[in-house]
């Protein structure tokens, strides 16, 4: 808007004085015309925004001739719009997300393979952790800059309160929410309303009960819902879920609303992603407070599985400047640029040249991401197709509320699933 | 052309090529007039209906290519939960949402009198239809919000346990309705405000002579000249009640696990929403809706016709 507004004003002045500066006007088209624009659409939180403005302002430096243009959307309002824009006025480039997320632009020849980019620049090694969850037959569809991890954040104070110590087992982990029951502390905190935060609990649950691979062919489609092993799964979270371990009425709750009961001592454990360190110390928490642990072991033994969505750009089909784009992913994919993003974002760089910040929460999901021998989900409403997301997604909220309705829930899900992978 | 042919000495010089139009003046005449209302309503209003039937037999994410169905959208709708939960949940809202209409005339019966500073009531009542539904929304969140807000505390107070509603499959579609009464009661307040207004006084007094007072004045002589009046507080009744879609997006999204789901956001989240883009079944589910506001606006229509004939 306020940009509209400026040109309007510019136009303005520039007409007055056009008669004077008529041939200056020319000269200055002149030199504009020799620069190639690339234009990018984003949806950038504020913080990030200023980074990505910084990183291109180097990038233009570097290539003196290359103009990027940023258009920078609304985070809820971009997921709606890059169908419009895609197939209407495709940009040069386009943020995404990895995983089964991008699966129907692949599909739909909306993105471009940038496979020539990962080979020119070796990128297979400097991003490995990332290159399964960029391919889809066998080629890759973007470049990630960067990810975080999810696990369980804990309020100190309370666990000092109750007197119990950070738990490394499952069993632990249930003995102390009794404890933390007693003493009238939520053990586990969620806010459902818009269904994702559960699905995070879950992911963990099958990740700790069934391990990576299992969770992956569940999301791809390949298990029935209706498996024993889904079924163990959901077994090991009614432990949590039947005594009231989980605070009650988080169907109601937005994942902020969930995160300031942590914060005031209301609830002890809450299992989320990195971003909302930002939330716990926005409400005064600190480093001394605030705790960060890997979600407990339920079956002995399993390789560790971690989750930790990776935000991605691509190369839409329709795009009109494809060289200076690959140039661009390219120039995204160093370990230095890497560095400086992740820094301003307060998340974890992909490529494995770069370094980490020095902030706790960092170092600490950077060592987990690292072991994690398992392997590295993207998250439910990633990994599976987004309407088997949102059924899930519903699934688990309901199971949180009324666990008793855990058959017919699944039942729910099998059928969805029937449906949805043909 | 039009100009011409009205002016006869201009006329005489064009004879022969206005021939056809002079012939036939009357008989096109309307049509011209109604072409730019029919063209605007053919390509807004009657082109969709016909798209998203013909997109109802299709299977298509919005972006690829379509394939053909046949009736299977259907079929699958018939065994579909949610598909279910949200035409019971439209039906709830249907009937609760009529109360508005009474409510509207108490409230427009006990503000119909002359007081000072009768308008600065007035407008404060009618004052919740002049705010946006998406506040509207939000405030009734706020007040039902578990372990804040101002009901849930209430009941708390008074149980001793509280009841997040939009938490609870049980009430949270009663919730949602009650928020949407607010706003609807004032119009419906209005609308009998200005019928009030339009009573015949005479009449008012020729009951008064026979010893008509109290209910039996209101629902003998007031009523029946309140007849337009109440019919148009129920069609906007019945239209608001089926296309509440603005309160349930925001005060629940539809949760929790879809039991607040009505048809008009239940084909939203298929057809649109980030988990979403089913085209071919969202079109299903809209064409089912239509088929239910059929059924009241051809009464509606028809009771119009009729009235007009009658009079």
């Amino acid at each position: 808007m306020v940009n509209t507004w400026e040109v309007y004003c510019m136009t303005l002045s520039l007409k007055s004085t056009l008669l004077g500066s008529a041939a200056l006007a020319l000269l200055a088209t002149q030199a504009m015309a020799e620069q190639r624009t690339l234009k990018y659409y984003a949806d950038f939180d504020p913080a990030p925004l200023a980074a990505f403005e910084a990183v291109i302002a180097e990038f233009e430096a570097a290539n003196p001739d290359i103009d990027v243009v940023l258009q920078n959307f609304d985070h809820e309002g971009y997921k709606t719009s890059i169908r419009n824009f895609l197939t209407a006025d495709s940009p040069d480039l386009a943020n995404w997300y990895a995983g089964n997320r991008m699966a129907p632009f692949v599909n739909s020849g909306q993105f471009l393979d940038i496979s020539d980019v990962w080979a020119d620049n070796n990128l297979g090694e400097s991003l490995a952790s990332a290159k399964g969850s960029m391919t889809i037959d066998g080629k890759q569809w973007g470049i990630p800059y960067t990810y975080y991890q999810w696990g369980i954040y804990y309020n100190k104070d309370v666990y000092e309160q109750v007197g119990v110590e950070v738990p490394s087992t499952w069993d632990e982990f249930i003995d102390n929410c009794a404890k933390f029951k007693e003493a009238g502390i939520d053990c586990l905190t969620t806010g459902t309303k818009a269904l994702w935060p559960g699905a995070g609990i879950f992911d963990y649950m099958n990740l700790r009960t069934n391990g990576y691979e299992f969770h992956m062919d569940l999301t791809a489609g390949k298990v029935a819902w209706t498996d024993e092993r889904v079924k163990n799964t959901f077994a090991e979270w009614a432990k949590l879920v039947e005594p009231g371990y989980v605070t009650a009425n988080h169907a109601a709750l937005d994942w902020q609303d969930a995160a300031s009961l942590l914060i005031q001592g209301k609830a002890a454990n809450y299992v989320m992603g990195n971003f909302a360190v930002a939330v716990f110390k926005d409400g005064g928490m600190t480093n001394e407070t605030l705790g960060f642990m890997q979600f407990p072991e339920i079956t002995p033994g399993l390789p560790r599985g971690e989750e930790a969505p990776t935000d991605t750009i691509h190369i839409p089909a329709g795009a009109k400047n494809v060289d200076d784009a690959k140039k661009f992913l390219a120039y995204i994919a160093t370990a230095d640029v890497q560095t400086k993003l992740n820094e301003a974002l307060g998340q974890l760089p992909v490529n494995n040249g770069s370094k980490v910040g020095d902030d706790p929460f960092l170092q600490a999901g950077f060592e987990l991401l690292s072991t994690a021998d398992g392997g590295i989900a993207q998250f439910f409403d990633r990994d599976a197709p987004a309407e088997m997301a949102k059924v899930g997604m519903e699934g688990f909220q309901e199971f949180m509320v009324k666990p008793e309705n855990v058959d017919r829930i699944l039942e729910r899900l099998e059928k969805a699933r029937g449906r949805i992978y043909k | 052309m039009t100009g011409s042919a009205t002016t006869p000495a201009i006329a005489g010089t064009h004879s022969h090529g206005s021939g056809v139009w002079k012939r036939n003046q009357r008989a096109l005449a309307p049509w011209l007039f109604l072409a730019p209302g029919i063209f605007m309503f053919a390509l807004y209003v009657i082109y969709p209906i016909i798209a998203s039937m013909w997109l109802s037999f299709y299977d298509w994410d919005g972006l690829g290519a379509k394939t053909w169905l046949g009736l299977d959208n259907y079929a699958e709708l018939l065994d579909d939960d949610a598909f279910y939960t949200s035409l019971y949940n439209n039906i709830i809202w249907l009937v609760l949402y009529m109360l508005a209409v009474p409510a509207g005339l108490f409230i427009a019966l006990f503000l119909n009198q002359t007081v000072t500073g009768i308008r600065i009531y007035k407008s404060l009542f009618f004052f919740p239809f002049v705010i946006s539904q998406v506040v509207v929304g939000l405030i009734f969140a706020w007040f039902y919000a578990p372990n804040f807000g101002l009901f849930y505390k209430l009941i708390e107070w008074i149980t001793g346990t509280g009841i997040a509603v939009l938490a609870d499959d049980r009430y949270v579609t009663y919730g949602i309705i009650a928020a949407g009464l607010w706003p609807q009661i004032a119009y419906c307040m209005i609308l009998y405000l200005t019928g009030l207004n339009n009573v015949a006084p005479d009449q008012i007094e020729a009951a008064r002579l026979d010893g008509a007072k109290g209910y039996k004045m209101l629902w003998h002589v007031i009523l029946p000249q309140l007849r337009p009046a109440t019919f148009i507080a129920i069609v906007v009744t019945v239209i608001g009640a089926l296309r509440s879609f603005d309160l349930v997006s925001i005060m629940t999204d539809g949760g929790p696990y879809g039991s607040s789901r009505v048809l008009s956001f239940y084909m939203y989240e298929q057809a649109l929403s980030e988990y979403g883009f089913r085209m071919g079944y969202g079109a299903a589910i809209a064409v089912v809706l239509f088929a239910i506001m059929m059924i009241f606006i051809s009464f509606f229509i028809w009771k119009m016709v009729r009235d007009e004939r009658g009079m």
